[in-house]
Order: C-alpha cells, then sequence, then structure tokens
C-alpha cells in the first residue's frame, strides 16, 4: 500500500497546530490561576472525580500502549492482548491499598506520607530518590519514543522532534502547573479514546462489526497460531514477576500518586480511580480489534516493513480507512499522547526535587508560599531540560526496557515503604529508608543483569540474572529488608505518633 | 462514648472500621490476584486451554483476557459501593459522636 508517512502532510500539521494551539490557550488561563504552592502542585484540589478519572487515563496510557500494544497484537496475534491486560490490573489494587490514605495522610508528594511520623530528612531522600530514578527511566523511554515515533510520522528530525516535545510540555507545566497539565491529559484522554474508538469502528465496519469474522479473517491469513498463546509466555515465572512489576509499579508511579492530590478529599479519589479503570480497561479492550484489523486489512509485511515493532500499524489502518485526514488526525494525537506523560512526569520530578528536597531538607520546611513556588519552576526547567538532553544522549538506543526498570523501580523502591508506612505501626525511619534504597539499587542492578540488558543490549551469550524483570526478586528484598531493619534499629516517636496518623487516614481528621 | 481525638483510636467503633476497610481491601486484592495471576499462569502451564476453539476459530483465551480486564473494573466498582454506602456512613457516625 502507498502510505504518506513519514511525509509532514497538511493534514497531520493541521491537527498538531490545533492540538498546541488549544493546549497553550488552556496553559494562558491556567497560568493566572497558578501563584500558591497548593495551585502549581495540586490544582487548587479542585479537579472533579470524573476530570481527574480523565486525566489519570491520560496520565498512564502512553504511545507505548497505544502504539505499541496495536503493534504487538498485529505481527503477534494474542500475545498482545495478554500484555494488555497486565497494564489494567494495577488499577484496582491502585485503589484498594494505596489511594485513600495516601490522599489523607499526604500534601503535595507520596514521600509526604512516609515524613507523615519518620525522621523528615533520611526518608524525603530516600523517597526523592526512588522517585526522581523512576521518572527519570520513564521519561528517557517516552522522550526516545516520542523523537522516533514523530520522525516516522511526520518526517522531521529526531532531535527536533524531542526538542519540540521538550519545549511545548516544558511551557505547560512551567506557567500552568498542574492545572494546565490536568486539562491537556484530559484532552489527550478524550482524543485518544475517541480516536481509536473511530478507528476500531471503521475497522469493524469492514467485517460487519462481528469479532467472530474478524477473529476468521486473522486465522484464515496468518494461521489459527495468531490467536493462541504464542511465545511471550514461555516461563510462568518470568511472567509472574512482570506481571508483579506492571501491577504494584503503578502503586509506586510519582507522577500517577501525585494526581490524587488535586481532587478535594478520599472520596474524590475513590471515585476518580473507578472512572480511570473504566476508560483505561475500555481501551485495552478495543485497542486489540485495531491491531487484529490492521494485521488483516494492511498486512503484517506492510506493517514490519515500515517499522520492525510494529508501532505504525494504527496509523497505517488510520490511513487505509480515513485516508490522510485521519492518519493526520492519528499522528497528532499519538504526539498529544506523549505530551501529556512528559508533562506529568515532568511536575512529578519536579514537585520531588522541590517540594520534598528544597523546601523539606535543604530548608527544614521554612520557605514562604513565593519562594515555593519559585523554587518548583527552576526543578520545573531542571527536569524539563533534563528530559530534552536525555532524549537526545539516548537517540538510536534500545530503551524498551526502560519502561520495565522505571515500573520494576517503582514497585521495589517507592511501594513498599508507602504501604508499611500506612498500615504498619513499627515500620521505623531506618526500615524505610534501607528498603527504598536496597528495592532501587536491587531493581536497578537485576535489570543490568538480566537477559533484556546483558543479553539483547550488551551482547553477552548468556544473562547472570534468568528473569526479565526483577520485580519479584526485587520486591520481595525491599519488604524482608524494610521488616529486618524495623525490627533492629525501632523508632520510638514514629510509633507513637502511628494513632494520630490512622485517625487521620481513616477519617480524614487534619487532611489537606 | 468518645470523648477526645485521643480516645478514638480505642473506640470499638473505629476499630470496626478499620478492621472492615482492610478485610475489604484484602479479599478484592485476593480476587484481582486469582483473576490475572490465575491467568498468565494459566497462559504458561495450560497453554491447550487457553487455545481450546469456542467458535468458528475464536479460541478460548480472547474472551478470557477480555474478562480479566472486566472482572478487574466490576471488583473496582464493588470497593467504591461499598465505600460510599458503608465505610463512609461508619465514618460520620464517628465524628458525629466526636462533636457531640
Amino acid at each position: 500500500m502507498e502510505t504518506t508517512l513519514g511525509q509532514p502532510t497538511v493534514s497531520a500539521i493541521l491537527f498538531f497546530l490545533a492540538f498546541v494551539a488549544v493546549s497553550l490557550l488552556i496553559t494562558y488561563w491556567a497560568a493566572r490561576r497558578t501563584r500558591t504552592t497548593t495551585e502549581y502542585y495540586a490544582a487548587a484540589r479542585s479537579v472533579t472525580a470524573f476530570q481527574n478519572g480523565l486525566a489519570l487515563a491520560g496520565d498512564y496510557m502512553s504511545a507505548a500502549s497505544f502504539l505499541g500494544i496495536a503493534g504487538l497484537v498485529a505481527l503477534k496475534g494474542y500475545d498482545g492482548m495478554i500484555y494488555a491486560t497486565g497494564w489494567l490490573v494495577g488499577w484496582p489494587v491502585l485503589l484498594f491499598l494505596i489511594a485513600e490514605p495516601l490522599r489523607n495522610l499526604g500534601k503535595y508528594t507520596f514521600a509526604d506520607v512516609l515524613a507523615y511520623r519518620l525522621e523528615n530528612r533520611p526518608v524525603r531522600v530516600a523517597a526523592a530518590v526512588g522517585g526522581i530514578l523512576t521518572v527519570i527511566f520513564y521519561t528517557i523511554a517516552q522522550m526516545v519514543g516520542a523523537g522516533n515515533l514523530i520522525k516516522l510520522m511526520f518526517g522531521i528530525p529526531y532531535e527536533a522532534a524531542v526538542i519540540i516535545v521538550g519545549l511545548v510540555m516544558l511551557v505547560y507545566v512551567l506557567f500552568g502547573g498542574m492545572i494546565a497539565t490536568t486539562w491537556v491529559q484530559i484532552i489527550k484522554a478524550c482524543l485518544l479514546l475517541g480516536g481509536v474508538t473511530l478507528l476500531m469502528l471503521l475497522g469493524m465496519a469492514q467485517f460487519g462489526f462481528n469479532p467472530g469474522k474478524l477473529y476468521a479473517a486473522v486465522a484464515a491469513k496468518y494461521g489459527q497460531a495468531a490467536l493462541e498463546p504464542g511465545g511471550l509466555i514461555t516461563n510462568p515465572l518470568d511472567a509472574v514477576s512482570l506481571g508483579l512489576a506492571l501491577m504494584f509499579g503503578l502503586l509506586g508511579l510519582p507522577h500517577i500518586l501525585m494526581r490524587f492530590y488535586t481532587v478535594p478529599d478520599a472520596k474524590a479519589a475513590r471515585k476518580s480511580i473507578a472512572w480511570a479503570t473504566g476508560f483505561i480497561g475500555y481501551f485495552y479492550c478495543i485497542i486489540p480489534l485495531v491491531g487484529f484489523s490492521a494485521a488483516v486489512l494492511v498486512g503484517r509485511e506492510v506493517i514490519a516493513q515500515i517499522d520492525k515493532g510494529g508501532n505504525m500499524a494504527a496509523p497505517l489502518l488510520a490511513e487505509l480507512l480515513g485516508g490522510t485526514p485521519f492518519l493526520g488526525f492519528i499522528a497528532a494525537v499519538a504526539f498529544a499522547t506523549i505530551l501529556a506523560v512528559v508533562a506529568g512526569l515532568t511536575l512529578a520530578g519536579a514537585s520531588a526535587l522541590s517540594h520534598d528536597i528544597y523546601v523539606n531538607v535543604v530548608k527544614g520546611g521554612h520557605a514562604n508560599e513565593r519562594e515555593q513556588v519559585r523554587v518548583a519552576r527552576i526543578a520545573t526547567l531542571v527536569v524539563g531540560i533534563l528530559a530534552i538532553l536525555l532524549g537526545i544522549l539516548f537517540k538510536g538506543q534500545n530503551v524498551a526496557f526502560m519502561v520495565g526498570l522505571a515500573f520494576a523501580v517503582a514497585c521495589s523502591a517507592n511501594f513498599p515503604a508507602l504501604l508499611l508506612s500506612i498500615t504498619w505501626r513499627r515500620f521505623s525511619t531506618a526500615g524505610a529508608t534501607a528498603s527504598i534504597l536496597v528495592g532501587a539499587v536491587m531493581a536497578t542492578l537485576l535489570i543490568v543483569l538480566s537477559p533484556t540488558v546483558w543479553v539483547e543490549i550488551l551482547n553477552n551469550p548468556a544473562p547472570i540474572f534468568p528473569l526479565k524483570n526483577p520485580a519479584i526478586v526485587s520486591m520481595t528484598a525491599s519488604f524482608v529488608v524494610a521488616f529486618v531493619v524495623s525490627l533492629l534499629v525501632p523508632d520510638k516517636k514514629a510509633e507513637a505518633e502511628f494513632e494520630m496518623q490512622k485517625i487521620r487516614t481513616y477519617l480524614a481528621v487534619g487532611a489537606e | 462514648m468518645i470523648r477526645s481525638i485521643k480516645e478514638i483510636e480505642k473506640a470499638p467503633e473505629f476499630k470496626r472500621l478499620v478492621t472492615s476497610r482492610w478485610v475489604m481491601a484484602t479479599i478484592l486484592t485476593l480476587l484481582v490476584f486469582i483473576t490475572y495471576y490465575g491467568f498468565i499462569i494459566m497462559v504458561g502451564v495450560a497453554r491447550d486451554t487457553m487455545a481450546l476453539r469456542v467458535g468458528p476459530v475464536t479460541t478460548l483465551g480472547i474472551p478470557v483476557a477480555v474478562l480479566v480486564i472486566v472482572i478487574s473494573f466490576i471488583l473496582t466498582l464493588v470497593y467504591v459501593v461499598w465505600a460510599n454506602a458503608r465505610y463512609d456512613r461508619l465514618v460520620a457516625t464517628i465524628n458525629e459522636k466526636l462533636e457531640e
């Protein structure tokens, strides 16, 4: 098939400019409402549950889940569906274990929860290390993906694409803070859900809106194997370890956790997860239909020829069914998707630097409102420029493992400390600090020694650590260290304050 | 009778509140675990079962994968409905007693 992919078409540029224009207008509007720290980090806690549900979906659904999973289904068939389920199952667990206590105990970052009764400086530094590592690994994956995708779709050079994404995102976050970030994420979620729904409907129309007919066409073209489990899960232990990383990693992603401070109370936080789970679940239910339609209508050879990983399956299907204008729309949606995720990540990284490290560690909590907002903006600038530089530095590298690494660090460093500080009276400062650092170091080290990096990237013949994702080992280690160190080095002051913390956790007495 | 903030923690109502919250959370988390890890372990060890046909070509694995997502969403709703109705009412009762 003839494709205009890789050329900057008029429609793609128009849709993209329209998105940027609308989002910059919102940023201008938001900037006038962003003067205090609560406005900058938490949108003045004025976001409704429904809006936050959409924004959470916009914060979470990356270009990798849109283009990547459609491509995986198109090229590998059923395995792509197995992979998609892993991205959803963390949401109910986030609701059951973390969301409401986090909302009641914290202010702007997840480190606030740890610092509620544990000693401020050590736990803030440790939590900021875990949080910033997670953000950096995730950002590298997003920025390199952004450069490659935009180059593929618009034909502009890699570096230019990375710089455009970085600068536009910086304008949102720098001037509009969380208010602008929230609205960019809401608009992106609507565009993504709407665009993929339309693509799915156009695809299904070719099969009389009958999934059975679509599957029959897939089986006729690629054999029954396309609808059966393939090579994704060969070792159940490996699959469970990856599943643990995806599920509990979500519970330690700083940019997701931060969103719960934007709603008025725990009840709204709770409801916003139900909305988010609905939107994200719907998305992962329809995206395989897009992938299968692309396999039949576009063909695996054509998809793989343009991009080995299959990332262009959805855009090619869009072009085939809706012509160049629809391709332009889908390309702009992919661009918006990346922008919204990177904006959330940048704000989370900046809040760890400014709120946790500068205000609470360096200044011991004594900084006035003006200084705090100024430092938050400087931190945003630092993180944004770092994101652009990392994107350029990692050009041409295979960074697929970075997402796995971000989730491994999140579930091994951030999640155990967060859960135990909420639930375990005897959890101590030393225990928290040790568990975060051990979790972060083990997750990173084991991924380097695993097949994903040691064999595939460093080209060694055999891995030193057998599992592709280390979560099952590194997360367990983090919990064990937390228990042992807390019992060896107790914290009487923190134990005494647990009662007041419980009252705030469950009754929201004194919650901000 | 709860007379002060300090006494809440010792009150039986409060203990019941905390216990019910974590019993609910634990049961629902276990259900998510059984659904999701059950699914991927099944794919790993009983691939042939997942490849069984439930239609002319449709394999059992396809509806099961969709079901994993649908069940996750339903469990989320179960928790929200429970918390909106039961948990929030218990919290309100305790707070009322505190104000008296």
